[in-house]
């Protein structure tokens, strides 16, 4: 799989509805890509690409800007490890080799069974929670290294699936179409002129 | 220790179980101010209650957000309203606890501000890591659409805005807000100039816009709902209303606290049992950083107010309200190249005295860290600091388009005057002054 499913380009097409102007609508469509992959695929990017009217350079060229996106099979689980300041000052190196050692990786490498990537991130703000990582983007607070061995045993088993979804699932929970009004521009004109 | 108190206003429901839902937003008097604005008042006068407020905007420059407001021009139209929910900076943690606990209060702040600026269309750009407030946040404009608030004829009147809810990708410079309207345009996240892209004037889609943080607005339906000199009573004179700090690093519990503005000192927050309870293993401040992007403070600097005249003044900035404590374990080599790395890290490339920069310093300091310091490494610093910021001075000059480069030679600099001394035992002996711990510990010759 790499373009979009028929639902997802439904989807997409109600959040382009929801911009003045398509390309607003680049950033959204890429999570619905690794949403689907894992990770950003190729095709996936042409597909925007005549979804949004834009040459596939241009896709790319925004998309690979942004740390989140990742053009290669990741982990089903990104860890990442805060180690910025606030974390640093309490732990957070310690934390990192621990994780490092438990799984048998380096930061920014992945697991042989595809399971686990580690990274070593910039802050997650959580900086009162320290030492503080996230797996997929859900929160680990105050994190030693038995609760982080604990956490791995946890997502092995998949007791953890149903609060955290694989690599590419952000919120659960979309914004329902309504198709903004404003983009009807005459009509919202006409409604501040009203007033 | 006795500490000025106030009432908790946007912070009130982070104790309620259900304050993030509809229900329990509105069974605590949620929606309110917006049925009161839309119903009883013009948008001029829902500005003017701004204004009266002068709430200072909490996304870390400080300014007044009512006079921003003010400089959208007269009669254009299509014009945004764009909420920074971008929240990046290293040591600052309060947005997101907005968004996650409280998403209803800031919808009604969101739609308030649109009537009062006449704008049709918000665009509420949230951190793209942050998974639970995207989930918060959709669940509650579901809720604000499906019961009238949002959306076309609110509360049965003539005024309609929609809200579009969107997310970046992992990019601290679009937090930046000329750079976060390039990322709702679906472009890199690069700052633009200014002038001329000022956003009131040209903002997205070069259409006046005004960009306001997330808690600045999370204050709106107070200041609608009780007044605007309400708001004002509650903080210093120059420095209204409550305000949210987080304090973490080397104290006994470190928090997110919403005190009164400009009136609370540094070290009532970090020493009051109420707040902080004191540094850890009851040891003493070695330094505190105010804003990750600004000059270091001492212990000499704990009894100043958080007022933002009376910290600019010292040479800092309060920012976006992220303070961290260190220590006097604290390792000030090993910290300086941590927050190096990230402005290097974080760097968006267009400009080449940050790009560079940062990359150089943040090398110079990695290997004094792995005992490879050379003697001239120090002036070294200084030397690039100064090229990416002439003179070195707070505020600092610019060299880029955006602050982000500069910002990083604060840190150093402040350190370096302060801590010399450290730097030089580094380069000597390869390792901290005793006394002093390194966060790499055992992994010394591994780390990054």
């Amino acid at each position: 799989m790499s373009r979009l499913t028929d639902e997802r380009v439904k989807t997409a097409q109600e959040i382009i509805g929801r911009f003045p102007r398509k390309k607003s609508a680049l950033i959204p469509l890429l999570h619905l890509a690794q949403e689907q992959d894992g990770h950003v695929a190729q095709d996936a990017m042409v597909h925007i690409a005549e979804l949004l009217d834009l040459a596939p350079a241009e896709v790319y060229g925004t998309a690979s800007f942004y740390e989140m996106f990742k053009f290669h099979p990741v982990g089903k689980y990104c860890i990442n490890i805060c180690t910025n300041i606030s974390c640093q000052l309490v732990g957070a190196w310690n934390l990192l080799h621990h994780a490092e050692e438990r799984l048998g990786i380096k930061s920014g490498g992945t697991t042989d069974d595809g399971l686990f990537s580690i990274e070593d991130v910039e802050c997650i703000a959580a900086c009162t929670e320290a030492p503080a990582l996230q797996v997929n983007y859900r929160y680990r607070y105050k994190v030693t290294p038995g609760a982080f061995d604990e956490m791995i045993t946890d997502l092995e088993n998949g007791k953890l699936s149903p609060e955290v979804p694989p690599y590419g699932t952000l919120a659960t929970v979309r914004q329902e179409t309504t198709a903004a009004w404003s983009n009807r521009g005459s009509e919202a004109q006409a409604q501040v002129d009203a007033r | 220790m006795s500490v000025p108190t106030g009432p908790r206003i946007i912070t009130s429901r982070f104790d309620v179980a259900d304050g993030h839902t509809y229900a329990g937003y509105v069974r605590t008097g949620g929606y309110a101010s917006l049925r009161k604005a839309v119903s009883s008042m013009t948008p001029q006068q829902v500005h003017d209650e701004v204004n009266a407020a002068e709430i200072q905007g909490r996304g870390g420059a400080g300014f007044l957000a009512g006079t921003k407001w003010g400089f959208l021009p007269a009669d254009v139209h299509p014009r945004y309203l764009v909420i920074n929910g971008d929240e990046s900076e290293p040591g600052t943690y309060k947005d997101r606890m907005l968004m996650e606990l409280d998403p209803h209060q800031l919808i009604e702040g969101i739609v308030i501000a649109c009537y009062a600026l006449n704008a049709a269309q918000a665009f509420l750009y949230v951190r793209g890591e942050m998974a639970l407030a995207q989930e918060r946040l959709a669940q509650a404009l579901n809720d604000a659409y499906a019961n009238n608030l949002v959306g076309k004829n609110i509360c049965g009147g003539n005024f309609s805005v929609d809200v579009t809810l969107t997310w970046g990708a992992g990019a601290y410079i679009v937090g930046e807000e000329t750079a976060l309207i390039e990322s709702l345009e679906g472009e890199r996240g690069m700052p633009r100039l200014k002038p001329p892209f000022h956003p009131a004037v040209k903002g997205l889609y070069m259409q006046p816009t005004i960009v306001n943080n997330v808690e600045t607005l999370a204050n709106v339906p107070y200041i609608v709902g009780k007044g605007g000199s309400e708001f004002k009573s509650l903080g210093a004179p120059t420095s209204t209303g409550m305000r949210m700090f987080a304090v973490s690093g080397h104290v006994n519990k470190p928090g997110v606290f919403e005190v009164p503005n400009g009136v609370t000192t540094f070290r009532m927050l970090f020493e009051a049992p109420e707040y902080c309870g004191g540094v850890r293993n009851g040891g003493k401040v070695k330094a505190f950083i105010p804003s990750v992007s600004a000059m270091w403070f001492f212990p000499e600097h704990l009894d100043m107010a958080l007022d933002k005249p009376t910290v600019d003044k010292a040479g800092s900035m309060l920012g976006a309200g992220g303070f961290v404590v260190m220590d006097e374990t604290t390792d000030t080599v090993a910290a300086c190249w941590r927050i190096v790395r990230f402005f290097a890290r974080e760097s968006c490339g267009k400009c080449t005295p940050c790009r560079e920069g940062t990359t150089w310093l943040e090398r110079v300091l990695k290997r004094m860290l792995d005992g490879h310091g050379r003697p001239e490494d120090i002036d070294l610093l200084l030397e690039v600091s100064e090229s990416i910021s002439p003179g070195i001075a707070w505020p600092p000059r610019q060299t880029t388009i955006c602050p982000l480069g500069p910002s990083a030679v604060s840190p150093i600099a402040s350190a370096v005057r302060r801590f010399r001394h450290e730097f030089a035992h580094y380069i000597e002996h390869g390792r901290p002054i005793d006394g002093v711990e390194s966060p790499f510990h055992a992994h010394a010759a591994s780390h990054a």
